[in-house]
């Protein structure tokens, strides 16, 4: 092994350009140096040894990119040596890898993207949100109007692990005990946390694959998970338990029903960009809207964790409605507001390069 | 091999060339990754994952099993509890991201297979670069190409649902189908992030070919030996050359030979074969650079 590596460092040696009789082999020999120290400075970049490469290497990258990009095209032109050939070809594309690789490290990318980036995504799909926003009210009011007309729908309706207690027919008292959900007292409050933030990405990453769909299962995933909800609605405004329901509902929902938003709109924006894709090739629309689609999506499963967070700690913790629904519509406004102002120049800065 | 099936091969590789122009306007040749080299990436990627997930469920059952018998489950509990939540949402979704935004563009899996992910060349062949939307587009798509299909497929619940079942499989199997139903071998996720996978093996540079050492017996070849064979005899020439096994050295020998009409020699046969390959290489190239090119030995 120790052997292998002490090869593998060795250099080469070039054979003497005029040992070759051929002309493309002289050819070859000639630039075999430069196309070597191409070689090993992509290797380096490529196992994200950046630290190896010295500055002068790293300056020199760009020339002997192009270098090689011309040996390759004359050699293309008068060299039969197949294995030289394949040889340049793979050299090329993977020094073009590097040159033209992702410029932004993870924390440049992040700062970009909470600074503006993600918020301008979101408002260039506002004709989404207002299609899904309509979906999920449409969805709440099916839900509501379903069981508040035959209360068997209830069951159809709502899963069997939130059906437990709160059923039609339960009592104001169990029902209100429900909602006060203090069981356990800060116990697995953080395992409930993560468990609610991964199962909730879970549903809002397939509102968004399917989009692709043309948006047709995420529009009917929206309004069925709606209807969920506005069954419950339903059955707490009954007990005339409504605005306890609400602030209970509020706490994490603010942020929570947000990111399902979002999610639906940024799955129903592929699905839109591949069905009428304008004067764009199908394919190009859908690259386009999907790059788009993935920034709100990377955006969603952030607000989620905010949403588990407040969901597994703060609704378990307080209990007074009024500082419930406090902290609900505060996250609420907070969201709102972040998404209508941040940003706003560096959006005109790009419409402006764009046009 | 037989001669068919080498043929069908080298058509199946025609079929997945494609040009990439670069801003310096230079065609760069690619090739698309087959299904099956994906198909078994994603093999391998889906193998590393579970296995390192096993690993980890039989460590913390082993240490858990002491911990319940002696304490009753306490804050250290919860922490495992979380962490191993937390480690199960990271290696479904992180994974895959993780290594495709690294400077390989490729997991662990699609490198063992020597493929990677790409931008896509747009329809005039300018390729771009691929940003970290991108990934993050096509990575999210794979939950319902691979994850749901696969939990849907160990669990049998298309099994258990009659006609539902049967819907759902044909939903899912559109996803799943969707990359031999086009060109470009492209899934769901690589349409919708403009992506695509391609080959990306790393070749050694290997030899100079008309470089010796030693002069060996000097062998003349004249206009009427050489026209018989093109380029493709050439680079045939060129493997059996570089692959350096004596018997097939002499079966060519003894196959040039025949078609020059020359007889076998019993000396060196490796000097001959030398010697030819470099007469009829400067003798292509020679045309070639008047722009006379012979593709093989029938043109």
């Amino acid at each position: 092994m120790a052997l292998a590596l002490f090869r593998k460092a060795q250099v080469v040696p070039v054979p003497a350009i005029e040992a070759a009789s051929l002309r493309s082999d002289r050819f070859r020999l000639e630039r075999e140096t430069d196309w070597r120290r191409l070689e090993a400075i992509v290797t380096a970049l490529e196992k994200n040894r950046l630290r190896r490469i010295s500055d002068e290497d790293l300056l020199a990258l760009p020339v002997l990119y192009r270098q090689a990009a011309s040996s390759l095209a004359v050699a293309r032109e008068t060299s039969l040596d197949a294995g030289t050939l394949a040889y340049l070809e793979s050299l090329v594309r993977r020094a073009w890898f590097q040159v033209y690789g992702p410029r932004t490290s993870l924390t440049g990318w992040l700062r970009r993207f909470l600074g503006g980036q993600w918020s301008a995504a979101v408002r260039a799909i506002w004709l989404e949100l207002c299609i899904a926003l309509a979906a999920m009210i449409a969805g709440t009011a099916v839900g509501w109007l379903l069981v508040a007309r035959d209360s068997d729908w209830y069951y159809a309706l709502v899963p069997g692990e939130f059906a437990d207690s709160r059923r039609p027919g339960a009592t104001r008292a169990v029902l209100a005990e429900a909602l006060t959900g203090t069981e356990g007292k800060g116990e697995g409050l953080t395992v409930f946390a993560a468990y609610l933030f991964s199962n909730n990405t879970g549903v809002a990453v397939m509102a968004f694959a399917l989009g692709f769909a043309f948006g047709v299962p995420t529009l009917l995933l929206l309004v069925f998970n709606m209807a969920v909800l506005g069954a419950m609605m339903w059955l707490f405004v009954d007990a005339g338990l409504g605005w306890e329901f609400a602030a209970w509902l509020s706490v994490h929902g603010t942020t929570e029903l947000a990111a399902i938003l979002l999610a639906g709109a940024a799955g129903l924006h592929i699905g839109r960009a591949m069905a009428f894709p304008g004067a764009r090739p199908v394919l190009a629309a859908a690259a386009q809207g999907g790059r788009l689609a993935a920034l709100v999506m990377a955006g969603v499963v952030l607000m989620l964790a905010v949403a588990g967070l407040l969901e597994g700690y703060a609704r378990q913790l307080v209990e007074d409605p009024i500082a419930r629904g406090a902290i609900g519509v505060t996250m609420g406004l907070a969201w709102l507001t972040y998404f209508l102002l941040a940003g706003r120049r560096r959006v005109v800065r790009q419409n402006g390069a764009a046009t | 091999m037989t001669a068919v099936a080498l043929a069908a091969q080298h058509r199946g590789v025609l079929r997945r060339q494609r040009e990439l122009v670069t801003p310096e306007g230079l065609t760069l040749p690619l090739t698309i990754a087959s299904r099956g080299a994906r198909a078994g990436a994603l093999l391998l990627d889906l193998a590393l994952i579970f296995g390192f997930l096993l690993l980890l469920l039989i460590g913390l059952a082993a240490a858990g099993i002491a911990a319940i018998e002696t304490a009753e489950p306490g804050p250290a509990m919860e922490l495992v509890l979380v962490l191993l939540l937390l480690f199960v949402f990271l290696l479904r979704y992180g994974y895959f991201l993780y290594f495709e935004l690294g400077p390989r563009g490729a997991t662990p899996g699609k490198r063992a297979l020597g493929i990677r992910v790409a931008a896509r060349a747009n329809s005039n062949g300018g390729g771009g670069r691929l940003t970290a939307e991108a990934v993050i587009a096509r990575n999210l798509m794979r939950d319902v190409e691979v994850f749901i299909p696969a939990v849907f497929l160990v669990s049998g619940i298309g099994a258990s649902m009659g006609a539902t079942g049967w819907a759902a499989t044909v939903w899912l199997a559109v996803f799943v189908l969707f990359p031999s139903f086009n060109k470009d071998n492209l899934r769901a996720g690589d349409l919708v992030a403009g992506t695509w996978v391609v080959e990306a093996e790393r070749r050694a540079l290997p030899q100079a070919m008309s470089v010796r050492e030693e002069p060996g017996r000097s062998y003349r070849f004249g206009e009427a030996e050489l026209k018989v064979y093109g380029e493709h005899e050439l680079q045939v020439l060129e493997g059996v050359l570089r692959h350096n096994n004596p018997q097939a050295q002499r079966q060519v020998l003894e196959a040039i030979c025949r078609k020059i009409g020359w007889e076998p020699g019993h000396d060196d046969d490796r000097a001959f074969l030398e010697a030819f390959y470099a007469a009829l290489r400067a003798r292509l190239e020679g045309d070639m650079r008047f722009g006379k090119r012979k593709k093989d030995k029938f043109s």
